[in-house]
């Protein structure tokens, strides 16, 4: 073997945007496999779970893992990545905050099933069939019985860091390949950021970054919130002081606002700057302060905030799961899940 | 706060702002009114100083309520308009709670001047009533084993 850092990568409740992002360093993954050697990577080799449980403690010298913790198998999975490696990356949104599929954490896991399996239109579920823990299956022709098993899934869905120890971040939906490119620097410099950080990104909020930041006016305020697919924003101006609701202020900046060049207000997946605890509740300090109303328009300020059907939604986009209130009060454990079922 | 006899008692925050507030509450204090011991005060130069953040933390650390407190709006803010900014947060801020399934009476925006003493006593008489009928607030139920 060579003297290579060996590199694992591992997906969790993830859509594939962070493998693409490794895939569009383009010819500068050749670097990347000139630098180092991927001893683990499901989505692109085959590798098994033994592979790595055979390699020694801490041979592995980065694991970057993208996607929340959803199910019993990813929590084993990191636990075992996180013994065998030196260094745990979590890679994007997802595994750092929870992202998008965090935002199941508003439902039950019962009510997420229900919605999933029986109501949604799409869906045709007659015996109402639900994944179940284990399946048995008679095959009558051949005179047998075949057992099935699905991991089990947590009761809501975690960020990476609520389940192992996380060295540090790399943010974005998915990072971009310019962000990727410059945490793999940093970390391969050898010149290692303190434990926590977030590398590869900027520490300035997104509008320090913005190419309409120059439009931006002193003091935003506005009299209405905006909303990208009722109104069309005016080119060349800044989206906040249109009224569209633009995460800007408070996100991380490190994509030069690619959104924004595409005229869509920021979504926030860079996530919270350093120094601030809840991402959505210093969004609703800063969207709060720039309606324009004082309180004796009470009907204009409710009128505002009511035009935003799921400030939830918005507010926490990809970082539900990592907020001080993570998932609904009074979330139970499943009772939808049963243990066996025969068929 | 401790549990005894059974009995629950709410553990309650309360941000006050510095000039009306936190001065009402001095002047309960002066004036000898007794009110229940459930509440712990916080006090900040402004209630537009009170990032919902502050809130949602005091939450997730076992506050079972939170009121936030200023000057009455529209002129008494020491600051001019910090009352008013307090005021849209904490409307959005509600929208919050609703959603992740946290009772409203949990949280409370009050404008108490430096001289309504006897308002301050009666709002935190109302809210340990109102939070003891709803009971611990469990945020973050440990869902996990």
């Amino acid at each position: 073997m060579s003297e290579k850092p060996k590199v694992a990568w591992y997906w969790c409740a993830s859509c594939g945007g962070c493998e693409e992002s490794f895939v569009d360093l383009a010819e500068r993954l050749l670097k990347v496999f000139e630098a180092v050697d991927i001893v683990f990577c499901p989505v692109a080799m085959d590798f098994k779970r033994e592979d790595v449980e055979k390699l020694p403690d801490g041979s592995i010298t980065v694991a970057l893992i993208n996607g929340g913790i959803r199910l019993k198998e990813h929590e084993e999975m990191v636990k075992l990545l996180r013994k065998k490696s030196k260094i745990v990356i979590a890679y994007g949104a997802c595994s750092a905050w929870g992202g998008i599929p965090g935002l199941a954490n508003l439902y039950n896991l019962d009510e997420a099933l229900e919605r999933k399996y029986l109501e949604v239109p799409t869906i045709e579920n007659p015996k109402e069939v639900l994944p179940t823990k284990k399946i048995i299956v008679n095959i009558p022709e051949a005179k047998m019985k075949a057992e099935l098993e699905l991991p089990e899934p947590l009761p809501v869905l975690l960020p990476l860091d609520k389940v192992i120890d996380v060295d540090y971040y790399i943010p974005g939906c998915p990072p971009t390949p310019d962000v990727f490119w410059n945490a793999l620097q940093a970390l391969l410099s050898g010149n290692l950021p303190p434990k926590g950080a977030i590398v590869g990104a900027s520490n300035r909020s997104l509008c320090d970054e913005c190419s309409l930041n120059e439009t931006k006016p002193e003091k935003v305020l506005v009299k209405e919130f905006k909303r990208p697919d009722k109104a069309k924003p005016e080119p060349n101006k800044c989206l906040l002081a249109q009224g569209f609701l633009c995460m800007g202020p408070v996100t991380r900046g490190g994509c030069t606002a690619l959104c924004i060049k595409g005229n869509m207000p920021c979504t926030g997946c860079f996530g919270l700057l350093d120094g601030i605890v809840d991402y959505g509740g210093k969004a609703i300090s800063y969207f709060g302060s720039i309606l324009d109303y004082s309180p004796v328009e009470d009907k204009e300020i409710k009128k505002a905030f009511d035009s935003i059907p799921d400030w939830v939604g918005t507010i926490y986009k990809y970082s539900l799961a990592s907020a001080k209130l993570s998932h609904k009060a009074g979330a139970k454990k499943p009772k939808r899940i049963k243990e066996v079922v025969e068929i | 706060m401790s549990e005894t006899k059974g009995e629950f008692e709410p553990k309650i925050v309360v941000y006050a702002c510095n000039w009306c507030t936190y001065a009402a509450t001095d002047l309960a204090g002066t004036s000898r009114m007794s009110y229940p011991p459930n509440v712990r005060i916080i006090r900040v130069m402004c209630s537009g100083r009170i990032d919902p953040q502050f809130v949602l933390q005091a939450f997730a650390d076992g506050a079972d309520g939170v009121i936030v407190a200023g000057c009455h709006p529209p002129a008494d803010c020491h600051y001019i308009e910090g009352n008013y900014k307090a005021y849209r947060r904490f409307e959005l801020f509600r929208k919050l709670l609703e959603t992740m399934g946290i009772e409203q009476e949990r949280f409370r925006l009050e404008w108490i001047s430096a001289a309504e003493a006897s308002r301050w006593v009666q709002v935190v008489n109302e809210m340990v009533t109102q939070v003891k009928k709803l009971g611990p607030l469990k945020p973050n139920l440990e869902v996990r084993e």
